[in-house]
């Protein structure tokens, strides 16, 4: 009676999953999904409690309540942050895996049941689970500045750490077909996992940690489905590959939206600082008040604002709040061009300007509003830099050509602001800013955006 | 079990490819959440009551995956909540 009762409960759960990223789909109806896959997560674990395998509930009980007083915390954090908290997420998974892992070898091991099926399921479930719990570890430390954001590269580092993973996988063929009783191997699939996992990430620099995380995402998720095969547990594999795809789907993207492939990303060590192929040229720039800003932006019928992670960092994103609401009211038609990798994680940019309370109509992805930009008036990049520099579309030499990027060249004014004229995250000097058209206002973004809402809304007391 | 396998990651790609681009952030902490299915495998160790050590295992892989699901829905409620549409 059980075993129905929780393969019925599996298959509840398994359904709810898939409509809850199915609802996903639109903003309506997310919170819906929400919903179903938490009511999915409750009958997968009550379903699980009437197993009969389970003598004792008192530890599951301890480490239920443990798990919810540390997942509340995180749920709470603040939305830069939501990228650290990622990673962190990934990081549990992946030990959660490796610790089942291990102990199903041990388990088996002592009653003599390892086959060489059992032994490559765990294997491959160790090797994941170990990497990805170290690797999103690192993702974490370097997202939170905790280590250098910059890569660490090092002499034959992609032969090293291909080394270090193929030993792993040697010992685990060695366990799963010849000898699966030589434990020491399997303590050293562990060792060189959890090192591989750091060696990973430490040379990928801080503009790459989108498409890191989504990996890093498909990671945890094929941890799942290697445990399901462990446990030979079908929700198990279902829910692990429903992450993975979500993974790989969203690796898929931000590669795209950087015309850069997975082993370019991995091994390419991108985010040094290029030397700079023009230096010494003389290059002037033209520069611009907060009231001048005002004006521009008053008198056009078009404003494209283009946000990058800067103005997060600047914690400009209310006032740019209150810069829309004041052209809008006065009949400007303001929208925002988000750049698929524009932040630290997918969509990143796009939570930021939802929690400053701009509809969402208003987040144009970069394809649909790239046509727009020739007729814009003013184009107003706040805080983002590559996903601007037209070099992409032109310059072979710079490390960044091929990235489709936000036209913001092609609008007839553009406006920038930006602290400096220090190079971006990928440290590539941007001839946006030394355009004909281009105006820049110095200084930092929450300051000349509050000083250009001062402008506009005093202008605004006057005649309009 | 492949099968199982393959079939989910198939209808992971259909559906996973409709998500609005605008909801990429709540999409990743969903499936964070999602694959919070760990506790299944989790849970099943720390019952078994095997020996010491499997149960510990077991119960810090539980308290992992507990967290996930927890903080998971939570923060990508949260997230959703901010998307309004245009006031008319």
């Amino acid at each position: 009676m059980n075993a129905h009762l929780i393969q019925f409960s599996y298959f509840v759960a398994a359904i709810l999953f898939i409509l809850s990223l199915r609802w996903l789909s639109h903003p309506r109806t997310a919170r819906r999904g929400v919903g179903a896959g938490a009511a999915g997560m409750v009958a997968a674990i009550l379903g699980t409690l009437l197993a009969p395998e389970i003598v004792d509930y008192k530890w599951i009980a301890t480490a239920l309540v443990i798990g919810t007083v540390i997942g509340i915390p995180l749920s709470r954090v603040a939305l830069t942050a939501v990228p650290e908290r990622t990673a962190l997420s990934q990081a549990f998974g992946g030990l959660a895996a490796a610790l089942v892992g291990t102990a199903k070898y041990i388990v088996w091991l002592q009653h003599g049941e390892l086959t060489t099926f059992r032994t490559s399921a765990i294997v491959l479930e160790v090797i994941l689970g170990s990497l990805t719990f170290t690797g999103s570890l690192m993702a974490a430390g370097k997202l939170r500045e905790i280590i250098s954001g910059r890569p660490i590269t090092y002499r034959n580092q992609n032969l090293v750490n291909l080394s270090l993973l193929g030993l792993a996988v040697v010992a685990g063929l060695y366990l799963a077909f010849f000898n699966n009783a030589y434990w020491p191997a399997f303590a050293a699939i562990v060792v060189l996992s959890l090192v591989f996992g750091v060696l990973l990430i430490i040379p990928i620099g801080g503009a790459d940690m989108p498409t890191v995380i989504s990996l890093l995402n498909s990671y945890a998720g094929l941890s799942a489905v290697a445990m399901g095969f462990v446990l030979q547990n079908k929700l198990l594999i279902i829910a692990g590959a429903l992450d993975g795809s979500s993974g790989l789907i969203l690796s898929i993207v931000m590669c795209r939206a950087m015309n850069r492939s997975f082993t370019n990303v991995l091994f390419g060590a991108f985010g040094q600082v290029q030397p700079a192929t023009a230096a010494g040229e003389a290059r002037t720039v033209k520069s611009a008040t907060p009231q001048d800003c005002a004006d521009l932006m008053t008198h056009a019928d078009r404003v494209v604002i283009v946000p990058g992670y800067g103005m997060a960092v600047a914690q400009a994103q209310h006032r740019v709040h209150e810069l829309y609401e004041l052209l809008t009211k006065r009949g400007v038609d303001v929208k925002f061009a988000v750049h698929p990798v524009a932040g630290r994680m997918p969509g990143h940019m796009n939570v930021l300007l939802a929690e400053a309370e701009i509809p969402y109509e208003s987040l144009i992805e970069m394809d649909d509003i790239n046509p727009d930009l020739p007729q814009t008036d003013v184009c107003l990049v706040v805080g983002a830099n590559d996903v601007v520099n037209p070099a992409a579309r032109h310059d072979k030499g710079s490390p960044i050509f091929g990235m489709p990027i936000i036209d913001a060249d092609k609008a007839r004014t553009v406006i920038a602001i930006k602290r400096s004229m220090n190079p971006g995250f990928a440290g590539i000097d941007n001839e946006l800013y030394y355009g004909d058209r281009t105006l820049m206002a110095f200084g930092d973004a929450k300051q000349v955006i509050g000083d250009i809402v001062k402008a506009v809304s005093d202008d605004g007391t006057g005649a309009h | 079990m492949l099968f199982v396998f393959m079939l989910a990651t198939f209808v992971g790609l259909q559906v996973i490819r409709n998500v609005s681009r605008l909801l990429h952030t709540p999409l990743m902490s969903l499936t964070n959440a999602i694959a919070g299915i760990a506790v299944v495998g989790s849970i099943l160790l720390a019952g078994e009551r095997e020996s010491d050590l499997t149960t510990i295992l077991g119960t810090i892989a539980v308290a992992a995956s507990t967290a996930n699901i927890v903080g998971g829905f939570l923060l990508t409620d949260r997230t959703l909540k901010m998307f309004r549409e245009k006031q008319k």
